[in-house]
């Protein structure tokens, strides 16, 4: 098969690339230009195109770099600037995967000739006995990322491999030292690619909407602190609300930012019994009864009957989550995630 | 090598600039600086290539500063024009980014162009008054090709911008043009080696006597000072012999390259609906291509992405290129063709394929039968917009 690889310049892409070479594939390494920006922890850093198109030479492939940076800015950048506007809290790197690495990227490959694409995600997908495909946790239960590719659906999955979800972490890591290749060592990226560790999310947001200061208010509308930025506070947030020390911990409940306002309130008045998803996408088809479902990164899967609000309706639906055992509110614009066992049978973002 | 379209970018070496150059990687190595015998051997050697180079460019044999290449000449030119005299700077605005980001890090001007790709005069002459130092236009664009009116723009900055020295980035021009004819008036012209069948990594800012300018590099006080570093003597020796080459070719590769290159382009006009080509005036007769040079075909094609189709031209063993790329090899949008006022849409699709002195028939054959079914294939797939 001929496969083009998404090579970001780290260890798990390398790896990815050297096993479906080892595997017979007639393979070749793309890197994705996405930010054009400052950057210190992305993949996409030209330092990181070089790591990426040296291991490439070392494997003997070809390396393509593709420059998706101006959809990166449109379906990115601005929407992630826009919901922090909202108050939300949104998670750029799963629309990065929704309208570049798995729209853009995939249907590029499609067009020059390529049968499969693949990354180095922590995730393994799965073929069901009548040729469905499902994304599934990776190996490695500390480092999966299923939750990051839940948009992916079957035309998508059909032509996707991920090589290196079935080996841990460490297994990634030996390969690569096996191999020699020059990315063995190189730290894991954590943080999204146009933040950088000095600036953060203050400096970012700050050249871009203007960030206001804002009252903090107990449930009867006393101010209880002040925030000096009510773009940036998250739902759950404990630290930075100005609440005066001692006492119970507070914790934000809601954020208005029209108004100004950051609600909050003790732990327990976080638990709620529901959460409502909108713009919900499926693997196949809809599924309701109870899944598992997942609300960050690295959450806990927690128990909880699903069902379809309006299933009629056109365009992404709507799915009312009712928790097995009161949940810890989500913070609105967070993406959730419902799993089947360790499977991904779809997911869509917290109101 | 069959399939190489480009030549803007750069050129194979003349073989016998190769020849040329290889005593001097071997044998012939001394340092022109020294003073004994085989130093001076090499000195003589480089003040041989300097007379050469002088005469093709119209200046002194004094007059000339050997560099590292384009990039070199130009920052040098405009930087150290600045740094001496101050004042302001003013460039076209699709000039290549050695000059433009010189010029805009000065606080510099840019001049527009008309949708052709040629320099406003009116509105460049709108910049022009008693502060300009500098005034800095290319000879020919290195995307599209346009040769740019120096002559007219010469004589507008003589009137309205006394104080200004004229600089002409002449890379792309050298190939082409008589450019003594052209750059009389011109205090500061620029060439580059590789773009004429010379080597990588040496090229030429003539320095016309009474232009000062602060050197960018200081140590030996080589080239008078006004560029210190030891003479890179096998690529100065190499450039002599090309730039000679080039010029005594000049009148027939012209007439041999304009004809291939008007069968490529009128071939892929043919093949291919809804191609643009830039640079040129349509006239009743067609497409006017008096203003490009002869080496370039420039086209934009609607409904397609350059990365993809530079890749698919590859794979059919044509290779050309785009806009300019960045250091990471990532296409970047055209800042010539954002200037022309060419929609965005329709310069992602931009196609270059520049032709040079190892240009053939079988290359024009190759392109005419390999983009045509790759435009079409890449309109079959429509590409997700990021959606």
């Amino acid at each position: 098969m001929r496969v083009l690889v998404a090579m970001s310049g780290g260890v798990d892409s390398s790896v990815a690339a050297a096993l479906l070479l080892e595997q017979g594939h007639e393979v070749t390494g793309v890197t994705m230009r996405l930010w054009g920006g400052e950057s210190d922890a992305g993949c996409c850093s030209v330092a990181d195109v070089d790591d990426a198109r040296r291991v490439a030479q070392q494997l003997g492939i070809d390396h393509l770099v593709f420059n998706f940076s101006e959809a990166f800015e449109e379906r990115v950048v601005s929407t992630y600037v826009e919901a922090h506007r909202r108050g939300l809290t949104p998670n750029p790197c799963i629309e990065c995967n929704r309208h570049l690495k798995f729209d853009r990227l995939l249907s590029r490959a499609a067009a020059l000739g390529f049968d499969l694409v693949a990354t180095g995600h922590h995730a393994r997908v799965r073929t069901l006995p009548d040729g469905r495909r499902r994304i599934c946790r990776g190996v490695d239960g500390a480092k999966d990322q299923s939750y990051v590719l839940y948009m992916l659906r079957q035309r998508q999955l059909q032509h996707l491999v991920l090589p290196v979800g079935a080996l841990t972490k460490a297994e990634v890591r030996a390969e690569a030292a096996r191999l020699g290749l020059r990315t063995a060592g190189k730290p894991d990226s954590q943080d999204v690619c146009f933040i950088t560790a000095t600036g953060g999310r203050e400096a970012f947001l700050g050249e871009r909407i203007p960030l206001r200061p804002g009252r903090v208010v107990d449930r009867t509308g006393r101010e209880v602190g002040r925030v000096e930025h009510v773009e940036l506070v998250t739902v759950g947030q404990r630290k930075g609300l100005g609440v005066a020390g001692g006492g119970v911990p507070r914790y934000a409940l809601s954020v208005d930012v029209p108004g100004a306002t950051v609600t909050v309130g003790e732990r327990h008045e976080l638990d709620v019994t529901e959460l409502d998803v909108r713009d919900v996408v499926w693997s196949d088809l809809p599924v309701e009864g109870e899944l598992l479902v997942q609300c960050s990164a690295h959450g806990t899967p927690r128990r909880a009957t699903i069902t379809l609000v309006d299933p009629g309706a056109a365009g992404p639906g709507s799915v009312r989550v009712r928790w097995v055992a009161p949940s810890r509110r989500v913070a609105p614009g967070q993406s959730v995630v419902f799993y089947d066992g360790d499977d991904v049978v779809g997911g869509g973002v917290a109101t | 090598m069959l399939g190489y379209l480009d030549h803007a970018a750069t050129t194979p070496m003349r073989p016998e600039a190769v020849e040329a150059m290889l005593p001097f990687l071997s044998e012939r190595f001394a340092n022109p600086s020294g003073a004994h015998r085989p130093a001076r051997e090499a000195r003589r050697a480089i003040d041989e290539a300097r007379d050469v180079m002088a005469e093709l460019l119209g200046f002194e044999p004094g007059e000339i500063v050997f560099t590292s290449g384009g990039t070199e000449s130009d920052n040098l030119a405009v930087l150290g024009v600045h740094d001496r005299r101050g004042g302001s700077v003013v460039c076209s605005a699709i000039e290549h980014h050695a000059v433009l980001d010189a010029v805009v890090s000065r606080g510099g001007r840019l001049a527009p162009v008309d949708s052709q790709g040629l320099v406003d005069l009116d509105r460049l002459a709108s910049m022009l008054d008693e502060h300009v130092t500098l005034v800095s236009v290319m000879a020919v664009n290195n995307e599209v090709g346009t040769i740019q009116p120096l002559e007219q723009v010469a004589a507008l900055v003589r009137e309205r911008a006394p104080r200004a020295l004229l600089h002409t980035d002449a890379v792309q021009g050298f190939c082409w043009l008589d450019l003594p004819a052209r750059t009389a008036a011109f205090d500061l012209v620029s060439v580059s080696a590789h773009k004429f069948g010379g080597p990588k990594g040496v090229g030429v800012l003539a320095v016309r006597a009474g232009a000062e300018l602060a050197p960018r590099q200081v140590g030996g006080g080589q080239e008078r000072g006004r560029r210190s570093g030891t003479h890179n003597v096998a690529g100065i020796v190499a450039m002599a012999v090309a730039a000679r080459l080039t010029a005594t070719r000049r009148t027939d590769e012209v007439e041999r390259v304009t004809t291939l290159r008007d069968r490529l382009v009128e071939g892929l006009l043919a093949a291919v609906p809804g191609l643009v080509e830039t640079g040129v005036r349509s006239g009743s007769a067609g497409p006017d291509r008096s203003q490009k040079v002869a080496g370039i075909c420039h086209v934009c094609v609607p409904g397609v992405e350059s990365e993809s189709l530079l890749y698919l031209l590859e794979k059919g063993e044509v290779f050309a290129s785009a806009a300019s790329s960045c250091s990471s090899g990532a296409l970047e949008p055209s800042h010539v063709l954002a200037a022309m006022g060419v929609p965005r849409s329709l310069a992602r699709g931009s196609l270059r394929l520049s032709l040079g002195w190892a240009s053939t028939d079988a290359d024009v054959d190759l392109a005419l039968e390999v983009v045509p079914p790759a435009v079409e294939r890449l309109r079959l797939f429509s590409e997700g917009d990021g959606t």
